[in-house]
């Protein structure tokens, strides 16, 4: 044993987690974790990441930043370095009213809040509505960045399933009906019902009417997340929920991150008044306000009235690298492989054979520098660990291909493996399933797999 | 650990280790190296194999010792043979299931072992790869996992009981056991690896609460494990101590944690050994290693 030169400086057992004393007890669903580290290794110039959600910035012309940052400099210094209004800048509130107006809504600029990305809003939604146990209804899988907002408030979430017509708003009522039985406490639904992250479907409009309806009846407050409605590559816009709804039950989502720009964090939020009101006071004493040097800036290029041009562009930029990562799924990916075919957005989800679990398989892929997001991120339940989320704006077709051709070598690898260790032939010619073979959907414009549920048993077997 | 080797009085240059690792070491003529890194590379011998061959003092155990305590099955054969207490194991690279049929030998391993059985990959730091098999059926998509981290992999009895781990350090008579710390799960799924390893979701005790007895021989076993190993300077043994009194090794590290929050460092301060006096001894070690 060691001869202590003191004696020790505690003889009794104690907790060694030097300050964990002193962390709020919502920190407990705040945690790191070895898939973080392993996203890390993403970040490397080598490695062909289709795990972020990054919009294509480098097609947005640098004189024009230059002119805008010039205009702003010489004619609002002041201004733009001053503090603003917590709501917003009421020239940055006309601003979204004209983005919203595209998508064929009105609103009334009272009703807005400008908000540090769409992320704040997910944010101060969740602060203003969730006491910690109180339920929300999400989407399964869910936009994996609200994952831990959701936890940060120790919220409950109950996750609906998705299929081709997106949430399965059909199950709605029996699932609220549910919990009322079980005496929880329902506060909100969060929904991404066009081109969702990340499982890429769209809301059909008899689901959409549905969920307006049960709503109104219930008096449920929804949040509707729509920043992608304009990265549209076919078929028809479909109505968002706030225009249904006329903004009484419905909170819209808004973000300038994929029209224009992540970098400038500017979102915003549309909301009933006192809904509004108190979200103002939180994000009052979050942080005062939003950058009024990103807001001006805003103005200053939405005057020069390019900016549907841009987006535009920017659908044209990202269509062909969608069918380049489509294709690739059907040359490279295995049978026993699905996933889902976006008419628009940004994402890919797909599953997998359901003995490979995309965590691990991530880490055998970051050895051939290529990457996405395991699915269980998109999910509070041990879910999603068959599925992956693959992103195809923020790379070119050329990285799409060869990363899709990486990833389905990994996985023809482990089917073979899996193959061998149970003594069944893995087929491992690539094929398409019956379901993604389908037409594309009328209504929504997107051809979508369901996306499966894992089962029971092997949630428990597989689990960490 | 920067920070305290400044408070010491060194002159510290920080070096995020990357391809010009040795023109920097060339550069910079360091009088020893500190080094801090995990998992591959950092514990697998091999950053010490280059410091050894640049003829730099360099911290913690030799290219071999790191190389035996990263793979956890060489480190589990070591033991077996020594008659050092492991779980019982079965080791297999993917070229065994490929090309030699070891499909065919997974019945008699699972009769041997019993479930449920951890599978694991045999170098692989973290918690990510291991998986509890319940049945037969779990085993074949267990395998596919740990063999995501690396070709080889360790079917192992499951001990249950209590997580202990020991820090062993160097000191001028020999390596010393500190005072055993014990890792409480708190509430969480107890297959659940991960959140074992997060702040917040374990509490550390330490020391544990344990008999002296028993304490004698965790620390008994964990000086035993670090010099069968060949370890230098400071390592961390992990243990399980099982519902019969039993207590069976695990695994080696050979650079645990040094954040001043870390189970060595935590162990050492319960020892009387605060942080800063901690690194100066790991430190004048690497000074002092005799030459091989």
């Amino acid at each position: 044993m060691d001869t202590p030169p003191k004696p020790p400086t505690r003889s009794t057992s104690r907790d060694l987690e030097r300050y964990a004393g002193l962390f709020a007890a919502r920190t407990r669903g705040m945690t790191s974790s070895a898939i973080r580290d392993m996203m890390a290794i993403t970040q490397r110039p080598e490695v062909i990441s289709l795990a972020g959600g990054l919009p294509d910035t480098s097609t947005f012309p640098p004189e024009t930043l230059a002119a805008v940052t010039a205009r702003i400099a010489q004619e609002s210094s002041a201004k733009a370095l001053q503090y603003g209004p917590t709501d917003g800048l009421i020239e940055t509130k006309r601003c979204i009213a004209e983005v919203m107006a595209t998508e064929g809504m009105r609103v009334d600029l009272d009703d807005v809040v400008v908000t540090t990305g769409g992320q704040q809003v997910i944010d101060l939604v969740v602060k203003t509505l969730i006491d910690p146990g109180d339920v929300i209804i999400a989407e399964g899988p869910t936009y994996p960045g609200a994952v831990p907002v959701f936890n940060a408030y120790q919220a409950d979430v109950v996750q609906l399933d998705v299929d081709d017509q997106g949430m399965r708003v059909d199950l709605l009522e029996q699932t609220i009906d549910a919990l009322e039985a079980e005496g929880r406490r329902l506060k909100f639904i969060y929904t991404v019902p066009t081109f969702q992250n990340p499982g890429g479907a769209t809301m059909s409009l008899a689901r959409r009417h549905e969920l307006v309806r049960i709503a109104t009846e219930r008096e449920l407050l929804v949040l509707e997340d729509n920043p992608y409605g304009l990265l549209r590559y076919e078929g028809e816009p479909l109505p968002p929920l706030y225009k249904l709804d006329g903004g009484v039950y419905v909170m819209y989502l808004g973000t300038f991150s994929k029209i224009l720009s992540p970098g400038i964090r500017l979102g915003w939020v549309a909301a009933p008044p006192p809904v509004l009101e108190k979200i103002n006071l939180g994000k009052q004493e979050a942080d005062l306000c939003t950058s009024t040097l990103s807001q001006l800036m805003v103005q200053a290029y939405f005057e020069r009235g390019e900016w549907q041009g841009y987006v535009e562009s920017l659908i044209g930029v990202y269509r062909p690298r969608r069918d380049a990562m489509l294709d690739a799924l059907r040359e490279h990916f295995p049978a026993g492989a699905a996933w889902t075919r976006p008419g628009g957005g940004m994402f890919v989800w797909v599953t997998l054979p359901d003995y490979i679990d995309t965590t691990d398989l991530l880490a055998r892929a970051l050895r051939d520098n290529v990457a996405f997001v395991p699915g269980e991120g998109a999910f509070l339940d041990g879910r999603g660990r068959d599925s992956m989320r693959l992103n195809f704006s923020g790379s070119t077709s050329a990285e799409i291909r060869e990363g899709i051709r990486r990833i389905g070598a990994v996985i023809a690898e482990q089917v073979a493996l899996y193959g061998t260790l149970t003594g069944e032939v893995q087929a491992v010619t690539p094929d398409e399933t019956e379901a993604a073979r389908r037409e594309p959907d009328a209504e929504t414009g997107a051809r979508v797999v369901e996306l499966r549920r894992h089962s029971e048993e092997r949630r428990r077997a597989g689990g960490r | 650990m920067e920070l305290a080797l400044g408070r010491l009085g060194h002159h510290v240059t920080g070096i995020d280790v990357g391809p010009d690792l040795m023109r920097r070491l060339d550069l910079d003529r360091p009088d020893a190296v500190f080094v801090a890194m995990h998992g591959p590379d950092g514990e697998d011998g091999t950053i010490q194999e280059l410091l050894e061959m640049v003829g730099l003092p360099y911290t913690g155990s030799a290219p071999a010792a790191c190389a035996r305590a990263m793979d956890k099955v060489m480190t589990k054969h070591l033991l077996r043979e020594a008659g050092i207490p492991t779980p019982d194991f079965v080791a297999f690279s993917q070229t065994a299931f490929r090309e030699l049929g070891a499909a065919e030998a997974l019945p008699a391993i699972q009769d041997r072992l019993e479930f449920p059985i951890v599978v694991k990959p045999s170098r692989q730091g973290s918690a990510l790869g291991i998986k509890f098999a319940r049945t037969p059926g779990d085993v074949p998509a267990a395998l596919v996992a740990a063999f995501s981290y690396d070709d080889r992999v360790l079917l192992e009895r499951h001990v249950p009981g209590r997580d202990l781990a020991v820090s062993i350090i160097g000191s001028p008579t020999g390596p010393k056991a500190l005072p055993v710390v014990e890792a409480v799960p708190q509430g969480e799924d107890f297959y659940d690896f991960q959140s074992r390893y997060d702040i917040g979701r374990t509490a550390f005790v330490c020391p544990a609460e344990l008999p002296g007895e028993l304490t004698d021989r965790a620390q008994r076993l964990a000086l035993a494990t670090y010099e069968l190993l060949g370890s230098y300077g400071f390592a961390r043994i992990d243990l399980m101590l099982d519902p019969a009194g039993d207590l069976h090794v695990l695994e080696t590290n050979s650079i645990p944690g040094l954040t001043d929050t870390s189970l060595l460092p935590q162990a050492a301060e319960a020892a009387g050994i605060d942080f800063d006096r901690l690194i100066e001894r790991i430190l004048g070690l690497a000074l002092e290693r005799p030459r091989r």
